[in-house]
């Protein structure tokens, strides 16, 4: 069980708001994702639902019983720090076993779970080191092992895998999505990286200066973003957005309209301009294109094989059934 | 890392201060080993020839020899012990944030700066003084007899006024080791169940622990050595002779030079052992 329910919660360090009211609830068994700019609070959420920090006013809910004034140790949740936060003098058998022994549980069954998580995450062979002796992965499922053994109602990620290499990023979220999958544990999970938001998340929190902009599914959010920032955020390459005069032709302030969805071509087109940087990534092509009269860049995904080099004129086209239309306040018409 | 041109030049600006040292060094034990195989009584005849090893048997024989290594454990035991857990408590309280931070962490030091002959008359007329004294006051206010501290109880209040100098030091490199501690740590811990005084203990303790052997190491050394605190105070006498105080009476007061200066190299020795632990020590700190 780990159903959490924040209710009109706010923090704020002296006079600074930095959360103001703000409902959520995150449903048992759910892999929920808080992403934003940094600074944009999200961080902060996840600790006063740890309970390391004390919220200001508000409530929280776990499991259907007020948790506001619980401290950490009781609210069976568990936490895995973005720098692992490891007891670099314990050995890796001692730091899976410290909570289980700070519970008191006999020697036996610590054994048995600490064993357990150990096969689980493949840390059997290094269950004898210390953390310095471990590379950042290992590192990382160390601290993962230290929370599954506690068998928590919820499981806190802040930004964990912000400190690996982007080949070791790609495979740990695998494990971690793998690992939700087969506990079945609410998780909630803290990043920047919208990448991370999009591939592990059921549901995703887009937070702002500590507002909820939308909360929704990967794909709610990337077929209907609620307004500019979202739209903005989610994607990757950034969605282009266009003012003025084509935006009226829409009936809107602004359109906008992701790389993705403009096919780019040397003979015709609705719009004209030349190419200025174009990447290739081999299975897609990112241009960036200028002088369109419309915005100072459009950036466009195209395949792999296409070939715009710099100084090219191209004309592109977009797909008028995926162009989001928004009003002078930002907010999503239609 | 260097080139061999660069390795040469800073081998040649090192080298004055390398000599300097070495010869403020040689001179003196050279000297030492020098009169410590002699029997050389400079009010008693001069120098009366080698002796061989008597002063080193002589100086072990004593029945003032081994009252004085006994004090002197007691005394460097006792400021340790102090120091330690007092700087521990004092260097956790200074890592909270509060007002006025700067000032009291430098008021902490200030017993430091304070050479040790001032500090131990001042310890000795302010506070320990039977008639006058800060402490005699109190007892008084309290309505019981004063104690003449420093011939009651002298070997604790020859403790007290070497623990307040090096409170200090030992503060000073804690409250560094533990400003060093990631705070991350202790809010897993905290997760994970740990209450405050068993986070101390399997977090911030195990943190400290190198520097609590730095502190003791570096301690010890000094402390074997205390002079100035015991001269002005009890003069070595209510069974305060120290292994120093012990050399320099045999030195100064029997005016007996080869006998002194064998203990001085006893001492030397006692130093150095202690010494090589540190330096290991603190050689694998600056590898890791």
């Amino acid at each position: 069980m780990g159903r959490i329910q924040l209710k009109s919660v706010t923090k704020s360090f002296g006079d600074v708001q930095v959360i103001p009211p703000l409902d959520l609830t995150i449903e048992d068994g759910e892999f929920t994702v808080f992403v934003g700019p940094s600074g944009c609070g999200k961080s902060t959420l996840l600790r006063l639902i740890a309970g390391l920090e004390d919220i200001t006013s508000g409530s929280i809910d776990i499991d259907g019983a007020d948790a506001t004034d619980v401290p950490p140790a009781k609210r069976g949740l568990a936490m895995v720090f973005q720098s692992y936060a490891l007891y670099p003098h314990m050995t890796v058998r001692k730091n899976i076993a410290f909570p289980l022994r700070m519970a008191k549980l006999d020697q036996a069954e610590i054994d048995k779970r600490v064993e357990g998580a150990a096969s689980v995450l493949n840390l059997t062979d290094y269950l004898d080191r210390r953390p310095g002796q471990l590379s950042g992965g290992q590192r990382q499922r160390v601290a993962i092992g230290r929370a599954i053994v506690r068998e928590p109602a919820a499981f806190l990620f802040d930004e964990p895998l912000s400190n690996l290499d982007a080949a070791l990023r790609v495979g740990m979220r695998l494990e971690i999505s793998e690992l939700h999958e087969r506990l079945a544990t609410t998780m909630i999970y803290v990043t920047h990286d919208q990448v991370e938001a999009m591939t592990m998340a059921d549901k995703i929190v887009v937070l702002q200066a500590g507002v909820i902009e939308q909360v929704g599914s990967p794909l709610e959010l990337y077929r209907t973003p609620r307004n500019l920032f979202v739209a903005g955020f989610i994607g990757s390459p950034k969605m282009n957005f266009i003012e003025g005069e084509e935006a009226a032709k829409y009936g809107a302030q602004t359109i906008g309209i992701r790389p993705e969805h403009i096919t780019v071509s040397d003979t015709e087109g609705d719009w004209s301009g030349v190419v200025s940087v174009s990447e290739h990534l081999g299975s897609d092509t990112f241009f960036h294109v200028h002088e369109t009269g419309l915005a100072d860049t459009i950036t466009v995904r195209a395949d792999g094989e296409v070939g715009f080099r710099h100084g090219d004129r191209v004309h592109l086209t977009p797909r008028a059934d995926v162009i989001h239309r928004f009003d002078a306040k930002g907010l999503r018409i239609g | 890392m260097a080139t061999q041109h660069s390795r040469s030049v800073a081998r040649l600006m090192m080298a004055p201060a390398v000599v300097l040292l070495l010869g403020w060094m040689l001179v003196p034990l050279t000297m030492t080993l020098y009169f410590s195989f002699k029997k050389y009584l400079p009010l008693r005849g001069g120098d009366l020839g080698w002796v061989g090893f008597d002063n080193y048997i002589r100086f072990v024989s004593s029945s003032s020899f081994w009252p004085a290594v006994q004090a002197t454990l007691v005394i460097v035991g006792g400021v340790l012990v102090i120091t330690v857990v007092l700087g521990i408590l004092l260097a956790m309280l200074l890592d909270q944030p509060m007002w006025g931070q700067g000032v009291v962490r430098i008021l902490v030091i200030a017993p430091f700066f304070v050479m040790p002959t001032v500090s131990a008359l001042v310890w000795k007329n302010m506070f320990m003084d039977p008639v006058n004294g800060l402490l005699a006051h109190l007892w008084r206010f309290f309505g019981a007899e004063p104690i003449s501290w420093l011939s009651e109880a002298s070997m604790t209040s020859i403790i007290m006024i070497v623990s307040w100098q090096w409170l200090p030091f030992a503060t000073l490199i804690l409250l560094t080791a533990i400003q060093s501690l990631d705070s991350e740590q202790l809010e897993a811990a905290e997760m994970d169940g740990a209450p405050v005084l068993k986070r101390f203990y399997h977090i911030i303790l195990p943190h400290l622990s190198r520097a609590i052997t730095i502190v003791i190491l570096i301690q010890t050394i000094f402390l074997l050595s205390i002079f100035a605190e015991i001269f002005v105070t009890t003069g070595g006498a209510f069974g305060t002779r120290t292994l120093t105080y012990l050399i320099f009476q045999r030195v100064l007061e029997s005016q007996n030079v080869g006998l002194g200066s064998a203990g001085g190299v006893y001492a030397i020795i006692l130093a150095n052992i202690v010494a090589i632990f540190l330096m290991r020590i603190v050689g694998k700190n600056l590898d890791a």
